[in-house]
């Protein structure tokens, strides 16, 4: 996966780091147990001063999406969820909506937001099946 | 103490006007210290005092924990220094500049200096006076870290080059960063690059430190606030950290350090129709900031791991 900084962004630079991480992830493009570049080989890569991309591994591993293993590397976590499918569910739902208000305020209808919806669906990595968690 | 640069009260008068004024600046060990402001802010003057090249009027300098005014050549060799233009004795050729540069110090990474030229295809043949800008940055710059230097003192070593001799050289520059405990200190005007290498950044306006804290924290700290109102805006609004404000008409635009509570209580008292708040990149907070007006900037100073000394004489917005 290509890493990519824009200084022009007003996203700080560390953010954009973790952004293209979670979408990669969500696209299919790391897959659990891929290793990521080091701190330094990323830092070389892009630029950027290796505190920068140490902060985002950090956040990242702090949420669980990636996984440091002394010595070995950087690798991306196997999804597990701390929460229920309920709180997930909800955190989901909200973000939805916002989804709605664009949607509506950009003059679509339901049905064609729902066949963008079928259009796009394909190119992210959606798991196949899951049980429902207490 | 990790404390490489240090300075305390450095105040410098050209003619009767204050260039600095009582700067109290301290960079730690390892960081990467962006040293910003607008032309004629003090920075090259703070530069040249750092370097011992200009006298300050009164207070004082310390570096790697030595002052400045007596410091002995054994601490001077572990220090470098890139002066703005990048002034080399242009009647040498590079391979005699590398000579007469060794010869004043003890420890020189000959390697180092051999990859950095073939790296930058420069030839030791080649006489200094026909180098182009970039060459000439990139000499100036093998010569700097040839000695293996604890600290490196830039003073904007990016002018004047295109981008893609800018952007090799930053990448030096994060090799360099890439040894542990070196501490770095440069100027720029290019905040893209400030960006992507400073951990931290010190701002200066009319020769006063107005700013010193972590880079994404200055950014995060900025915000432009657009308050949407259904008849004509207020002329304006009065609260703590309000650097700039525009009446549009329907709209008023703010420029707000530090967006909290107390400043949110003060804007939403003008009963605006909507508020919208507005991220800022590196480049737009700093022009925001620096062209407020100019006393009522606040100032602030904040440290991830040092809470203990670090606010010291700069105070907090």
């Amino acid at each position: 996966m290509q890493f990519q900084c824009d200084t022009t962004s007003r996203k700080p630079i560390y953010r954009q780091l973790i952004d293209q991480v979670r979408r990669g992830i969500a696209r299919g493009q790391l897959q659990p147990g891929d290793r990521l570049p080091s701190v330094r080989q990323l830092s070389r890569d892009l630029v950027v001063n290796p505190n920068t991309v140490a902060r985002a591994y950090t956040e990242l591993e702090r949420e669980g999406t990636l996984l440091t293993q002394q010595g070995r590397g950087v690798f991306v976590a196997e999804p597990g969820n701390d929460l229920t499918k309920k709180a997930r569910r909800k955190q989901l739902s909200e973000k939805l909506d916002l989804l709605f208000v664009e949607a509506v305020h950009l003059g679509f209808s339901a049905g064609e937001l729902l066949t963008m919806v079928q259009d796009r669906i394909g190119q992210f990595a959606f798991v196949t099946e899951e049980k429902d968690a207490p | 103490m990790t404390d490489v640069i240090r300075t305390f009260r450095l105040t410098k008068h050209y003619d009767t006007r204050r260039v600095v004024d009582c700067l109290n600046l301290q960079v730690q060990r390892g960081q990467v210290y962006g040293f910003l402001g607008r032309n004629g802010a003090g920075k090259s003057t703070t530069i040249k005092m750092l370097m011992g090249m200009v006298q300050p009027d009164s207070g004082e300098v310390e570096l790697l924990g030595e002052k400045v005014s007596a410091m002995c050549p054994k601490t001077r060799e572990r220090i470098a220094y890139i002066a703005e233009g990048h002034p080399l004795y242009n009647w040498m050729t590079i391979g005699e500049a590398v000579r007469f540069t060794r010869a004043f110090y003890s420890n020189w990474n000959h390697t180092l200096v051999e990859q950095i030229l073939d790296h930058f295809e420069l030839s030791r043949k080649q006489k200094l006076r026909r180098l182009s800008n970039g060459q000439r940055a990139q000499v100036s710059l093998a010569l700097a870290v040839a000695p293996e230097p604890e600290l490196l003192i830039l003073d904007d070593p990016t002018l004047g080059l295109d981008t893609v001799v800018r952007r090799d050289f930053l990448e030096s520059l994060i090799q360099i960063i890439h040894r542990k405990g070196r501490t770095i200190l440069f100027s720029s005007h290019i905040l893209g690059d400030v960006e992507r290498v400073a951990d931290r950044i010190g701002i200066m306006v009319d020769g006063v430190l107005r700013v010193d804290c972590p880079t994404d924290h200055f950014r995060e700290s900025v915000k432009k606030l657009v308050l949407d109102f259904p008849g004509p805006a207020p002329e304006a609004v009065d609260c703590p950290g309000l650097v700039n404000s525009w009446n549009l008409g329907s709209q008023l635009e703010l420029i707000l350090v530090g967006y909290d509570e107390a400043q949110r209580t003060a804007v939403e008292a003008l009963q605006p129709r909507s508020i919208e708040i507005i991220d800022l990149n590196l480049e737009e907070a700093f022009i925001e900031y620096t062209r407020g007006r100019k006393r009522s900037l606040p100032l602030f100073a904040m440290e991830e791991s040092r809470h203990d000394q670090s606010i010291g004489d700069q105070g907090i917005a």
